[in-house]
């Protein structure tokens, strides 16, 4: 949310902390009021008395600190004005208004934004739902601005906001870090949900901000949980993928890795990628998401697209199959596949899982160009074609459509090579 | 402390997981019974049952002031409540670990729902 006061001195201000501190402010009247909806309600308003305040009276020497004392005394208030509050006030316990200019025990706890991303990213919600609380909640995004990465109307956003916070209340999700039994499987639902915004961004250029939302969600998880290694592999596969994207896409189309000019990749975030991916080899505990930002870290290390170390990516993919057997993961490896052994044992590997992803644009991609490779330019075509009706995004599109233009091109030039060209 | 309604469906004509021959009911019975006794012993059981078939349900309605009986269940569907337990639980997670445990015990999906109020009306009126 950006408060409606750009221009004056300030705001840019208050802006810049709403950024920063919505989420911590969220997450720490959540857990003092243990409600979600009056939390955020709070925090709304000590935003709006913010941009009204700070301009004239000048920025607080804490502002995140003071966003919180301000929301809490703001709840308070709110809460004493209903009988159901009293109520509520005494069994919480919060007792007086404090004054925001003086120091206040309900400072940001980094504990409090934990518990809540868990709570948003509970598997007994559904995952739409997750998503759209943890970009509100934790990433400090306006419903309307929630709503524009669905592709749905801020009115629609809003519903299903209030729907997922009324399971949360009415079904008492606990608000807590969850213990060590159930920590992976809750861990992963996490980290899903971050993977899944970011990957959004990533296919979708009018979405792109989606990406900075979710690195700003896992640089903050890689903060909150230093000791997990999928955390911070998370974090490194996210910067590596995020490292490739200016030479990703050339006027709106997507470039293969193969084409890709490297010179445009941004190579602070490939060091820094690189840092967290042997970080995690050193800590020798590995997991999906350090896997594929290991498989990244191979793709980024390789100066061209031949210099790439096939047979490691190869190897890992291995590793990644052996904990993850999905039929996605296999078509990776069978890509990398074809780049070790040549395009049949690539193509063998994609007819192995063709009727598992039938209805997955890059499978039929992927055929296309083995199939290409190895001179089958009807197959090849037809498969591009069935891509092509199956794939959502305009870059995925436009690749698949010159692809296309191209076959068709080879097809009519062979036609005039095996006839003999009319006199 | 809170109650959920932790409940089974039954599709019509169709019994997934029902144990078929004598012994499968024996091994049902037995992991169904051992179940209620871990409820009952950590005081999650507060309540529970196995419902007849949908065919003999009768819904009835009033129509000024004269009830008016409809033969068959309310839900015009063809899944419909075949059973269910009313336990106590702390929060969600608690519900969902029991939940877990009747569907391994029972070899059926559980719904589990929270209850808004449990008791009567009466007792969740304001004090006068």
């Amino acid at each position: 949310m950006t408060p409606a006061v750009a221009g004056q001195p300030g705001a840019s201000e208050v802006e810049r902390v709403f950024r920063d501190a919505y989420g911590q402010a969220v997450a720490t009247l959540a857990r003092v009021f243990g409600d979600i909806t009056l939390a955020e309600d709070a925090v709304s308003d000590a935003f709006l008395v913010a941009t009204d305040r700070w301009p004239n009276d000048g920025t607080p020497p804490n502002p995140a600190g003071w966003i919180v004392t301000t929301a809490r005394n703001r709840a308070i208030d709110s809460l004493r004005r209903s009988a159901r509050g009293r109520e509520l006030q005494q069994q919480i316990g919060v007792g007086e208004p404090t004054p925001a200019d003086k120091p206040t025990e309900d400072g940001p706890v980094t504990d409090d934004q934990l518990r809540l991303i868990f709570t948003c990213c509970h598997p007994a919600l559904r995952t739409e739902h997750q998503v759209a609380l943890t970009l509100r909640l934790l990433g400090g995004l306006s419903v309307d601005e929630v709503a524009r990465s669905f592709l749905v109307t801020e009115q629609t956003m809003a519903k299903r906001l209030v729907r997922a916070k009324y399971k949360i209340k009415a079904a008492n999700i606990p608000y807590r870090v969850p213990g060590d039994a159930e920590l992976p499987e809750r861990l992963r639902s996490v980290l899903s949900v971050v993977y899944l915004i970011f990957n959004t961004g990533l296919d979708d250029p009018e979405r792109a901000a989606l990406r900075g939302d979710a690195l700003r969600l896992a640089r903050s998880l890689a903060e909150l949980m230093p000791d997990e290694p999928e955390v911070a592999g998370l974090l490194g596969l996210m910067l590596l993928s995020e490292s490739r994207v200016p030479a990703r896409t050339v006027e709106g189309s997507l470039v293969l890795l193969r084409d890709q000019d490297r010179a445009k990749w941004d190579h602070t975030l490939i060091a820094e990628g690189h840092a967290i991916v042997r970080a995690c080899l050193r800590r020798n505990q590995p997991g999906p998401f350090q896997l594929q930002a290991a498989i990244q870290a191979v793709h980024c290390d390789a100066g061209t697209f031949e210099d790439t170390d096939w047979p490691q990516i190869v190897a890992l993919y291995d590793h990644l199959y052996r904990l993850m057997p999905t039929p996605v993961v296999a078509l990776n490896r069978a890509i990398a596949v074809g780049e070790v052994e040549g395009p049949q044992a690539a193509l063998e590997a994609l007819d192995a899982i063709a009727a598992d992803l039938d209805n997955y644009h890059l499978l039929h991609a992927a055929r296309g160009t083995t199939l290409r490779q190895l001179g089958q330019i009807a197959a090849a075509q037809a498969a591009y074609e069935r891509a092509t009706g199956l794939a959502t995004s305009a870059p995925d599109r436009r690749f698949l459509a010159e692809q296309i233009n191209e076959l068709t091109a080879i097809g009519a030039n062979r036609g005039q090579t095996t006839h003999p060209p009319r006199v | 402390m809170g109650q959920y309604l932790l409940s089974t469906y039954r599709v019509e004509g169709d019994v997934p997981g029902a144990p078929g021959s004598p012994e499968e009911m024996q091994a049902f019975m037995g992991r169904v019974m051992a179940l209620e006794a871990e409820m009952d012993e950590s005081g999650t059981f507060a309540f529970g049952g196995a419902l007849h078939g949908s065919d003999a349900a009768t819904v009835v309605n009033s129509s000024d002031g004269n009830a008016v009986m409809t033969d068959g269940p309310f839900a015009e569907s063809k899944e419909h409540i075949a059973g269910f337990y009313i336990i106590n639980a702390d929060d969600l997670d608690a519900a969902l670990a029991w939940a877990g445990k009747v569907a391994e015990a029972t070899q059926h999906p559980i719904e589990v729902r929270p209850f808004r109020a449990t008791g009567r009306v009466a007792d969740h009126m304001p004090d006068a």
